[in-house]
């Protein structure tokens, strides 16, 4: 497993996108804490930058990759290797690449400047959400075989994520405004990976503002230590999920 | 006739003399000392001995006074603050007479209850009094002033006697008083640090109000007062002032004011007042204002509030100049479509425009209300989608084609840097 993770990493640095990525990732984020004189403020340019940039190159890339590497996928059936290991493997491998990328590119500069809890936070949501849009392209790449078919869903599926979904929420909340809706809102939350991040991510900036109103049912959820454990476990759901529904699409896929 | 001028001569000269032998009297007024092993042990006999403008000088040590009433001028001062414990009885000191001062003294636990307003000092329908450098600890109010004129109150520490109760009195009432001067106090722990009603011409200086269970600083019907580097800060509720004509809030700062009903400062049905060169900074909301006509806010510093400020549509004819508005989550919000108020030279620093001619004025106007804060304003709930990407995409489009957000709520000249003060 391990060995195919080792190939697909090597394959992903001789590509050089990778290494665009990772400049792209550095240069915005030293840039915007060179410029920027109030640390939070960066922080949450940052964070604004993250939540649509890396979802989108996750995706897409790891969903190009797939298809462009089907014939070493292929030649790897062909050995007597189980399809789960071969999942996996290219799992790990786009991951260990993608999340080498987001650490050096903006982790190295949050340590640098905002070595706090916020900081820690957006790295850990970072890497949460990279992992999350890998699994998601894994899961497009093994719905068809057609690359543009793939890579439109992949796209589809960032489009939802990212924009579709609070419009949905924003239906939703004018709909029922006349209910109580403190639950129904953490729900709303869990069920898509960006928007727990990002409130994960506001709570330890805005408070002020979330306090005041709702915000402190968000407060005092996600704020606690069972809030905390909460949003972890369902991110790592995020991850394994759609990982875990793509290996068994392609143990019984005929190819 | 004659007899008539000689006589009067004569009562002249006889009031004289007798205005001397008072002054001489006067001067003559003598020194007490109580303490255990003193001629005088006890501080309610001490007083109830002593002349018109003796001072007591009380010594370290523990004294009942259990609603100890002065009626005569005294002064009565405390040497390394002996303790005047009312034992939860009543109140501790009353004073019902003029020119009075009490200066360093320990004053500790008033009874509580609602039926009496129970205060560690309560001053009642006199003139000419000075409460300086005391310490209140566990009292219902601390320091009640009613119907009284000339009062200073300096340098004292009123602790309240419940911390996140509801049934505490007010650190510092002032009720129905005149020219009343409050300066260097450090009040918590009560409902109201700092109370006034009906108080007229007052100056508030240099006090620090915090951790009280309502409200920092709290007036009503209190015309001409003046409010000066005060601090108010982890309160309730904040500042809430109300129902008063020109007041001057200067250089005083209003921190951390957090929770789902806080404010920096709330104004209601205010008029004319000038709030100037105060900090707002960490509040859910630095200032909410209603029914609140020709205020001034000028040279003010809202700072990484959660809405600087939520002005309602029966706001007028108030201007906002030179402000610095930097970090908050909203900049403005209001709830409805007319705006009669003036912006004008403040900072914004989600202000995009551009500076053609380099004058350091933006050339576009500024609308600081969004329509996420619109849309806030109408659903609470959707404060999760705060900095989402889609809703930078509605404020965005809302911005270049405004249908829901009020068109009139604009700065005109918007500064492109922060103000340095």
């Amino acid at each position: 497993m391990f060995k195919i993770s080792k190939y697909v990493f090597y394959d992903i640095l001789r590509s050089k996108v990778i290494i665009a990525y990772t400049l792209f990732l550095l240069i915005i984020s030293c840039g915007l804490f060179i410029f920027q004189n109030d640390i939070s403020k960066s922080i949450i340019s940052i964070m604004s930058i993250i939540m649509i940039i890396i979802p989108l190159v996750s995706i897409v890339f790891s969903t190009t990759y797939f298809y462009n590497g089907y014939e070493f996928i292929e030649l790897l059936l062909a050995q007597p290797l189980s399809r789960r290991t071969i999942i996996l493997g290219e799992f790990i491998g786009i991951a260990f690449s993608l999340v080498t990328a987001y650490l050096i590119g903006v982790g190295i500069p949050i340590l640098i400047y905002a070595a706090n809890a916020t900081g820690t936070v957006i790295i850990i949501s970072g890497i949460a959400l990279t992992l999350t849009f890998i699994s998601l392209a894994v899961l497009a790449s093994v719905a068809t075989r057609d690359k543009a078919k793939g890579i439109g869903i992949s796209l589809m599926l960032w489009f939802y994520f990212s924009i579709i979904y609070d419009a949905i929420i924003l239906g939703i909340l004018f709909a029922f405004s006349d209910y109580p809706l403190d639950k129904a809102v953490i729900v709303l939350a869990s069920l898509n990976p960006i928007d727990l991040g990002r409130i994960i991510i506001l709570l330890k900036l805005d408070i002020s503002a979330l306090m005041g109103f709702t915000g402190a049912v968000y407060k005092e959820f996600f704020g606690s230590n069972f809030g905390l454990i909460y949003s972890i476990s369902i991110m790592i759901v995020w991850i394994i999920l759609p990982l875990s529904i793509s290996i068994k699409i392609f143990k019984k896929k005929n190819l | 006739m004659g007899n008539n001028i000689a006589y009067g001569i004569l009562m002249r000269y006889l009031s004289f003399f007798f205005n001397c032998l008072i002054l001489v009297l006067g001067a003559e007024a003598h020194t007490v000392n109580v303490c255990a092993s003193c001629f005088d042990k006890d501080f309610q006999s001490a007083i109830k001995n002593a002349g018109v403008y003796d001072t007591i000088i009380l010594k370290q040590g523990i004294y009942n006074s259990i609603n100890t009433i002065i009626n005569k001028p005294l002064t009565i001062i405390g040497e390394n603050f002996p303790i005047l414990d009312a034992k939860n009885q009543d109140e501790v000191i009353s004073v019902i007479a003029d020119h009075v001062n009490l200066i360093g003294l320990d004053i500790r636990n008033t009874n509580e209850g609602s039926i009496k307003d129970y205060a560690g000092i309560k001053v009642y329908k006199v003139k000419y009094i000075n409460i300086i450098n005391c310490q209140l600890n566990n009292t219902l109010f601390g320091i009640y002033i009613s119907d009284a004129s000339h009062v200073i109150i300096k340098g004292n520490h009123l602790k309240g006697l419940n911390y996140g109760k509801s049934n505490t009195g007010n650190g510092i009432q002032i009720w129905k008083s005149d020219s009343v001067v409050v300066e260097d106090n450090h009040s918590e722990g009560h409902r109201d640090g700092i109370y006034l009603e009906f108080a007229k011409h007052c100056i508030i200086k240099n006090n620090l109000s915090e951790q009280n269970f309502r409200y920092g600083l709290h007036f009503m019907f209190s015309d001409d007062d003046t409010y000066i580097n005060n601090i108010f800060k982890h309160n309730g509720t904040g500042v809430a002032v109300m129902y008063t004509r020109r007041v001057q809030m200067i250089n005083n700062k209003f921190i951390d004011n957090w929770g789902d009903a806080s404010y920096g400062l709330l104004l209601k049905d205010m008029t004319g007042g000038l709030i100037s060169g105060n900090t707002f900074s960490n509040n859910t909301i630095a200032i909410t204002m209603e029914g609140s006509d020709k205020m001034r806010f000028e040279k003010n510093d809202f700072l990484k509030n959660g809405y600087a400020i939520k002005i309602m549509a029966n706001c007028m004819l108030d201007t906002f100049m030179l402000n610095n508005f930097s970090g908050n989550t909203f900049d403005a919000a209001t709830n409805g479509q007319l705006m009669d108020n003036l912006f004008k030279n403040n900072y914004w620093d989600k202000y995009e425009g551009y500076d053609l001619n380099h004058d350091k004025v933006g050339d576009i106007p500024y609308c600081p209300v969004s329509l996420y804060s619109v849309i806030v304003e109408q659903m609470p709930y959707a404060v999760m989608l705060l900095r989402s990407f889609t809703v930078d995409l509605l404020n965005r489009a809302e911005k270049n084609i405004p249908s829901i957000i009020p068109e009139t709520f604009q700065d005109f000249a918007p500064m492109m840097s922060m103000h340095k003060r």
